[in-house]
């Protein structure tokens, strides 16, 4: 399984704009090398990232071959009620990994 | 001519050699900086925050490994070492230390290695692989903010002598010193680069050009390389009195592990 770390605070006050930062550990394999043996080694990569907030999506984000390993996502939203954000990572190989997060919101 | 002849020449040649020896003298204790101190903003950011710093992965899978049974024995660290944060506290900061049964200091991956094979049964991990850099990095973790104390042990010294040697001998085509650069240049440019002190407090690191975490023994290499000399092999007494060496001239310094580098 792969390792995720999540930062969020863990409270905000109503509308306020808070940031959420992500970060997983995959190795990226971009699906242009060759080995030593000049075979093509095949693309591995998350290809698709998305947030949701009480089951409604907010986020969304497409990868692709140019990104480094371990892909680190930061972005922002505004706090409006308390409840869980879910973070799903989909990628090659049937890849998938869900991570959730609490907020309270005053 | 006599040997006592050749003795009384070569004494005047033996002071001045002394005195350029002396000349190139260690970094005063209160001059010593770490690397951390010439990160750019951005990269100081990234190893201050234990959410993007990418070293915390390998410290998850460090404390997976940690509580997970392994070997014939089917024991796990956390069995014998309990809870890592207190019996942890430190102990990164004070290898390489002596082992009486081969009667010369090792490492930290070493003791992993020697706890692995003698208390869990289990085949010692490979230098550099995904659970080696794993387990030291999350042992290593639990010192952060220590100071590094090398032990207080006279049966070091020898070997701590030999990691001096090394550091000060100019070695391979470029026919350079690390103390030429770490000692006597610091804070200048190599390339784009500053020089920096070379003080191992952050091992095991992340570091951007590998894109991956890595020991210090791994970036021993690479300084070897660069100066185009011989590089040992990893887990190799060269190394091991190196890393010796380089962390008693750290003394007191905190550590940071997990750091990042660029």
């Amino acid at each position: 399984m792969a390792r995720a770390l999540i930062n969020l605070p863990a409270k905000a006050k109503r509308g306020e704009i808070i940031t959420i930062k992500t970060l997983i550990s995959h190795v990226m394999e971009s699906g242009f090398r060759h080995s030593a043996l000049g075979v093509r080694i095949p693309r591995d990569i998350i290809d698709t990232f998305v947030c949701t907030f009480n089951g409604e999506e907010i986020f969304r984000a497409a990868l692709h071959p140019a990104i480094a390993a371990n892909p680190f996502i930061t972005f922002h939203t505004v706090a409006t009620e308390s409840g869980t954000f879910s973070f799903q990572w989909t990628g090659d190989g049937a890849f998938s990994q869900t991570e959730t997060a609490k907020i309270v919101v005053e | 001519m006599t040997a006592a002849v050749v003795l009384r020449r070569l004494a005047p040649a033996a002071l001045v050699l002394a005195a350029v020896l002396a000349a190139h003298a260690e970094i005063p204790l209160n001059e010593r900086r770490s690397g951390y101190a010439d990160l750019g903003r951005e990269t100081k950011a990234m190893q201050d925050d234990d959410t993007a710093n990418p070293a915390m992965l390998a410290v998850l899978d460090g404390e997976a490994l940690w509580t997970s049974k392994t070997g014939g024995t089917g024991r796990a660290c956390a069995e014998c070492h309990g809870d890592a944060k207190t019996s942890m506290k430190g102990v990164a900061a004070r290898y390489p230390a002596f082992d009486a049964k081969l009667s010369r200091p090792i490492n930290l991956d070493q003791r992993i290695n020697q706890c692995r094979v003698e208390r869990q049964g289990a085949k010692p991990l490979a230098y550099e692989s995904k659970d080696m850099l794993a387990l030291t990095t999350y042992v290593g973790m639990q010192s952060r903010g220590e100071p590094i104390t090398p032990p207080d042990d006279a049966r070091l010294t020898p070997f701590r002598e030999a990691g001096r040697a090394t550091y000060f001998r100019r070695q391979g085509q470029l026919n350079l010193a690390c103390s030429q650069c770490h000692d006597d240049n610091w804070s200048k440019k190599l390339a784009g680069n500053i020089i920096p002190q070379a003080h191992p407090t952050g091992y095991p690191l992340y570091r951007l050009e590998w894109q991956s975490i890595g020991s210090l023994q791994r970036r021993l290499r690479n300084c070897l390389i660069g100066m185009r000399a011989e590089h040992y092999e990893y887990g190799s007494p060269e190394y091991v009195d190196l890393e010796l060496y380089l962390m008693w001239r750290a003394r007191g310094m905190p550590m940071e592990t997990p750091a990042v580098r660029p």
